[in-house]
C-alpha cells in the first residue's frame, strides 16, 4: 500500500534507494538483517557483504493457520501480500505497509506482528495464525461484538488480534497497562472507548481464551 | 374494507427494539475478518494497479513514455493520466498506473516509467494571506454587514481581538478510495469502496465516456460494496483511478484491482479545508455579545481558492451587529472534498474561541456566557442548548472545576475547562427501497444503500423488526448494490432518516395488506389489528401467529415500496450539541492531554441506542486527532506533502484520549422528532472546546488547531514576551 517511488529521493527524475529494490537485488537473507535493523540505508553497506541469494521466485512451504501451503515466492514478497493476495486472508489488512497502524497484526509462534514487516520467506519453519483461525464463538470477537468495539470496521480484526494476544498474555492488566499494550494499532472511526471496554472485560476475566 | 394504518412511529413505551442497545448485525463479520472491502476483492486471475503520482508542487509534463514498464516481467497494462504539456498542480496527482499480476511486479512497472517535467511556481502556505495577496493568490469571496458595527464597538463594556485558525487535514480513510473492476460480457461489475453505492453506475458511465471512449449502458453497470473502510465524506464518486481501473480491465479482459498507495490517498483524495480569522468581538458587561467583525481566509486546494462559507459565519449565533468578510486562497493542494460535517468543525473553531476569549476578558465563566446568548441561536435549538449546557456542565463538575483564565495552577502543568455548542441538519435523503414479507414469514429489505460503519444495516432491521413484531432473526436487510432500490449517498448524516422513513413505510403498507388477509380469513377488522411478540392480536386476543399470518399469502408474499423523506413526522432535521473539554497542559513541553471530554448530543428519535453512542465517541476522537495532532503539512519550498503517511501524519492512539463521556439527551420531545441524522454533529465542537480549556488552562490562546507541542510552546513564549 505505499507508493513505490515515495521512498526514493525525492526528484521524481533522479535514482533512489528503496526498500523492494534493495530486497530485490539482495535476497532474502539480507532482507532479514533490513528488517531487524530497519534502517535501509546502514544496511545498504551489509548487502555487499552478504551471501546473495537469487531474487527469483523460489519455492516456500508456509504452515499458516495449521495448514501447510506450498508457494513460489520472490524473496521480496511480504508475508501481509502473500496472505492477502495469494492465499485469499483478507482479514489483516493492508493500511500503511510501514509498520505503524496494526491493521495487518497476526500471531507469529504466538507474537503479535505486522505482516507487513515480514518477508514470506521468513516465515518459513514458522506458525503463522491469521484472524481466519478463530472460531465463530471465539470471546475477543463477541467481545468486540457486545461493546461496538467497530465501525467501518477496517482496523478491526488487526485489533482483535492484538487485543487476543495482549489479553492471552496479560490476566489481570491494568487500564494504563492496556492501552499502552494496544497501542500499536491505529483506528481512525474513533472506537478505541469499545475495544478499551472489551480488553478490560477479557483482563479481568482469563485473558483472551 | 381495506387495513388503512397511519404512517408514525410507535408509542415510546411500546418499543421492543428501537432506542435500545442493539450489536451490530454484521459485528462478528467484521470483527472476525470475513467482511469483504474493494480491496479485499480478488478474483481469479486479478491484475493489480499501482499509480505513478507527481511528486512535486507544480509541474507540466515534458515527457511521458510507458513502454518500459510494459516491458517489465508481469506487467499487463499500463495508462497514462496525462500527456505531454499538461499540467500537475499538487503534489501526488495522477501521472500514470500499471497493472500487472503481482503488486510487486506493478510496482516495478512503475519504477520503469519514463516521466520527466518542468517545474512551475508553487504556493502552498495555507494560512500566509500576505503572502497569498502578494503571490496574487487570492480570491476575494465577498463581505456583508447587518446592524451598526461601529456603533456597537463604542457602546460596548470590552472589546477583544483576536486571531484564530485552524489546519487543513487529510480524510486518512484506512481503506484507501479504490475499486476492483472487472467486465463479464459487456457489462462492468465494480468493488468499489464508496460511500455511494446507487449514485457511481451513472459516474462510471460517464467517465468511462468522457475519459476513455468506451461506451456502457448504465443498466450494464453493477456497483458493489458491502463494507467501506472509512469514507468520512471523500467516496462518493467513481474516481478516475477508478475510471483507469476499469479501461485497463476492458483491455486485458481481466479483473483489475486499484486502491490508492497511503501517500497518494492523503495527498489526492480528499482534505478537509482550512481556515484562518482575524475577529473583533465585543461585549456588554453581561456578557452579551454586541458586535462581531471578521475576516477569515483559508483554502480547499485543487487551485480553487474558496475557503469555508461565509454565509454561515459566525457559527450558530446571529449577533444583531456584524460585518464579515471572506478571503479564498489559491493552493497547490490536493482538492478538498467534503469531511464529516463540512465545514462546520472550522466555523466553530472560529468562532466559539473568540466568543470564549471574550468571556475570559470578563472573567466570565464560558458558560455563563454561552447561555447569555442563546437568545442569537436559532430559535427552536434554544431549550435544547439551554438543557445541554447545564447538563454537560453537571458531568464534567464545571462549577467546582472553573477557574478564571491562567489559573490552572501554580506547577508546570495547567489544568483548565473550555466548551463549544454546535449544529447540523440531518435531514433524510431521497431513498426507495423494497420491503418482502415471504410465504414462511421471514421479511427481507432491499435498497442500494451501504453501511459506511454507522450501522445502517442494524438500523433497517430494527425498524423492519419493531414494525411486524418479530425478531431481528427473521430480517434479512439486502443492501450494497447497485441493482437494489435506489438509495442516496451516505453523506451529511442523511443516512439514517433516508432508510428508516421508507423502510417504515413500506412496512406499515406492507402490514397492511397482511392484515386484510388475516382479517378475512379470521372475520376480524384489521383496522383493529396489531403485532407483537411474533403474533397477530386484535386488541388483547391472539388471533394467529405471524407465520401463520404469512402462511395464508399464498407464493408470491407481499411486496411494497417506501419512499423518502416525506412530511409524516418519520423523520426530520437539526439538532444542538454541546461539548465540554477538560485538559492539563504540560508547560514545559506543550502537550495536552485530555482527562475529560463531555458530549451531550441529541438526534430526534434514536434508532440504536448502542451505534448513536458509538457515533459521537467516534466523534470526539476524530475531533480530538484534529485538534491536538492532525495536520496536512505542504512544505513551502518544494510544495511536497512531507507527513503523507501513518507515522508523520499523527492520530491518536488508544492511550490518547482520555476519559470520554457520552449522554444522550433524549426527553420525550427528541422522540417525538422522529429520525434526525447523527454522523456529523459529534466532531464539530471538539476544536473549540480544546482549544478553549487550553487557554482556560494557561491563559494563552493557541491561536491555530490543532495544538501541537510546537504550537502550544510558541503561544507561550510569545505571551511572556
Amino acid at each position: 500500500m505505499r507508493d513505490p517511488r515515495e521512498e526514493t529521493i525525492p526528484n521524481a527524475n533522479g535514482s533512489g534507494f528503496n526498500r523492494r529494490d534493495f530486497l530485490r537485488g539482495s535476497g532474502a537473507a539480507v532482507a532479514v538483517t533490513a528488517l531487524a535493523t530497519s534502517d535501509q540505508g546502514a544496511t545498504a553497506q551489509d548487502a555487499k557483504k552478504a551471501n546473495v541469494a537469487s531474487a527469483k521466485a523460489q519455492d516456500v512451504t508456509l504452515n499458516v493457520n495449521g495448514k501447510e501451503h506450498k508457494l513460489s515466492l520472490e524473496p521480496r514478497v511480504t508475508l501481509l501480500d502473500t496472505l492477502r493476495d495469494d492465499l485469499n486472508l483478507t482479514g489483516c489488512k493492508d493500511v500503511c505497509d510501514t509498520t505503524n497502524c496494526g491493521a495487518c497484526t497476526v500471531l507469529i509462534d504466538g507474537k503479535p506482528t505486522y505482516a507487513c514487516s515480514r518477508l514470506a520467506h521468513e516465515c518459513v519453519g514458522k506458525k503463522v495464525t491469521t484472524i481466519e483461525s478463530l472460531a465463530a464463538n471465539d470471546p475477543v470477537v463477541a467481545g468486540f461484538v457486545k461493546h461496538d468495539a467497530q465501525q467501518c470496521g477496517f482496523c478491526t480484526p488487526g485489533f482483535v488480534m492484538a487485543t487476543k494476544a495482549f489479553c492471552d498474555k496479560n490476566p489481570g492488566a491494568t487500564l494504563a497497562q492496556v492501552r499502552a499494550g494496544l497501542g500499536g494499532n491505529i483506528c481512525r472511526c474513533g472506537t478505541y472507548v469499545g475495544i478499551t471496554a472489551c480488553a478490560m472485560e477479557l483482563v479481568t476475566k482469563k485473558g483472551g481464551k | 374494507m381495506a387495513t388503512e394504518l397511519k404512517v408514525a412511529w410507535g408509542p415510546r413505551k411500546d418499543n421492543v427494539y428501537l432506542g435500545k442497545e442493539i450489536t451490530r448485525l454484521d459485528g462478528v463479520e467484521k470483527a472476525s475478518g470475513a467482511a469483504k472491502y474493494a480491496a479485499d476483492a480478488n478474483p481469479k486471475g486479478c491484475l493489480y494497479a499501482k499509480v505513478l503520482s507527481f511528486k512535486g508542487g507544480a509541474g507540466k509534463v515534458k515527457s511521458l513514455n510507458l513502454d518500459d514498464a510494459l516491458k517489465v516481467p508481469g506487467v499487463k497494462a499500463v495508462h497514462a493520466f496525462v500527456k505531454e504539456g499538461d499540467e500537475l498542480q499538487w503534489d501526488g496527482a495522477l501521472v500514470a498506473a500499471v497493472a500487472a499480476e503481482r503488486q510487486e511486479q506493478a510496482e516495478d512497472g512503475v519504477r520503469a516509467i519514463k516521466f520527466t517535467f518542468d517545474t512551475m511556481e508553487h504556493f502552498v502556505d495555507e494560512d500566509d494571506l500576505k503572502g497569498a495577496e502578494a503571490a496574487k493568490r487570492t480570491k476575494d469571496l465577498g463581505n456583508n454587514t447587518k446592524g451598526d458595527v461601529e456603533a456597537a464597538l463604542k457602546s460596548a463594556a470590552v472589546v477583544h481581538k483576536g486571531q484564530y485558525g485552524i489546519a487543513t487535514i487529510s480524510h486518512m480513510c484506512l481503506e484507501t478510495h479504490g475499486s476492483c473492476t472487472r467486465w463479464e460480457e459487456g457489462k462492468l461489475i465494480v468493488n468499489h469502496s464508496t460511500q455511494n453505492v446507487s449514485g457511481t453506475p451513472a459516474n462510471f458511465v460517464s467517465e468511462l465516456q468522457k475519459q476513455h471512449n468506451i461506451s456502457v449502458d448504465a443498466a450494464d453497470v453493477t456497483v458493489l460494496c458491502q463494507f467501506v473502510g472509512g469514507g468520512f465524506g471523500s467516496k462518493f464518486a467513481a474516481d478516475d483511478w477508478g475510471v483507469a481501473a476499469a479501461k485497463m480491465s476492458k483491455e486485458t479482459g481481466r479483473p483489475v484491482r486499484l486502491m490508492l498507495d497511503r501517500a497518494t490517498e492523503l495527498k489526492i483524495a480528499g482534505t478537509r479545508p482550512s481556515g484562518f480569522a482575524e475577529v473583533t468581538i465585543a461585549a456588554d458587561k453581561d456578557g452579551k455579545i454586541v458586535a462581531w467583525d471578521s475576516h477569515h481566509w483559508g483554502t480547499n486546494g485543487g487551485m480553487k481558492g474558496g475557503t469555508i462559507n461565509l454565509a454561515q459565519f459566525p457559527y450558530v449565533f446571529d449577533f444583531d451587529n456584524r460585518n464579515r468578510k471572506a478571503t479564498g486562497l489559491v493552493t497547490n493542494a490536493g482538492p478538498d472534498r467534503a469531511w464529516r460535517a463540512p465545514p462546520h468543525p472550522q466555523l466553530c473553531a472560529l468562532t466559539d474561541t473568540a466568543i470564549d476569549d471574550i468571556a475570559a476578558k470578563l472573567g466570565k465563566s464560558a458558560v455563563d456566557v454561552f447561555l447569555a446568548n442563546i437568545d442569537k441561536t436559532p430559535e427552536k435549538l434554544q431549550a435544547t442548548y439551554v438543557a445541554e449546557i447545564k447538563r454537560a456542565a453537571e458531568l464534567i463538575g464545571w462549577s467546582k472545576k472553573w477557574h478564571p483564565h491562567g489559573k490552572g495552577g501554580d506547577g508546570d502543568v495547567k489544568r483548565g475547562l473550555g466548551m463549544a455548542i454546535h449544529t447540523w441538519g440531518g435531514r433524510a435523503h431521497a431513498g426507495t427501497c423494497t420491503v418482502r414479507i415471504n410465504p414462511d414469514g421471514s421479511v427481507e429489505s432491499l435498497s442500494g444503500t451501504q453501511d459506511i460503519g454507522t450501522g445502517t444495516r442494524t438500523a433497517i432491521a430494527m425498524v423492519l423488526a419493531e414494525t411486524f413484531g418479530i425478531t431481528l432473526d427473521a430480517v434479512k436487510v439486502r443492501y450494497g448494490s447497485s441493482v437494489y432500490p435506489r438509495s442516496g449517498p451516505s453523506g451529511g448524516s442523511t443516512t439514517i432518516g433516508g432508510v428508516t422513513g421508507p423502510n417504515r413505510r413500506a412496512a406499515i403498507a406492507a402490514l397492511g395488506k397482511l392484515f386484510d388477509v388475516v382479517a378475512e380469513k379470521h372475520k376480524v377488522d384489521g383496522n383493529n389489528l396489531t403485532t407483537k411478540g411474533g403474533k397477530i392480536w386484535n386488541g388483547d386476543k391472539e388471533v394467529c401467529t405471524w407465520k401463520a399470518a404469512c402462511g395464508l399469502l399464498g407464493m408470491m408474499g407481499i411486496e411494497t415500496t417506501g419512499e423518502g423523506p416525506k412530511d409524516d413526522g418519520l423523520t426530520s432535521e437539526q439538532v444542538g450539541g454541546v461539548q465540554m473539554a477538560d485538559v492539563s497542559v504540560d508547560t514545559k513541553t506543550g502537550i495536552v492531554r485530555i482527562n475529560q471530554f463531555v458530549a451531550v448530543q441529541d438526534c430526534g428519535l434514536i434508532v440504536d441506542l448502542l451505534t448513536a453512542k458509538s457515533q459521537v465517541y467516534g466523534g470526539l476522537i476524530m475531533g480530538i486527532a484534529y485538534s491536538l495532532t492532525e495536520e496536512q503539512i505542504l512544505d513551502n519550498k518544494t510544495g511536497r506533502y512531507i507527513n503523507a503517511d501513518l507515522e508523520n501524519y499523527k492520530l491518536p492512539r488508544i492511550g490518547d484520549i482520555g476519559e470520554l463521556i457520552v449522554e444522550m439527551y433524549q426527553p420525550d420531545s427528541e422522540y417525538e422528532r422522529g429520525v434526525i441524522g447523527l454522523g456529523e454533529p459529534p466532531v464539530i465542537a471538539c476544536g473549540a472546546a480544546i482549544s478553549n480549556a487550553v487557554a482556560n488552562a494557561t491563559g494563552v490562546r493557541v491561536p491555530t488547531i490543532p495544538l501541537t507541542p510546537k504550537r502550544v510552546l510558541d503561544a507561550l513564549k510569545a505571551a511572556k514576551a
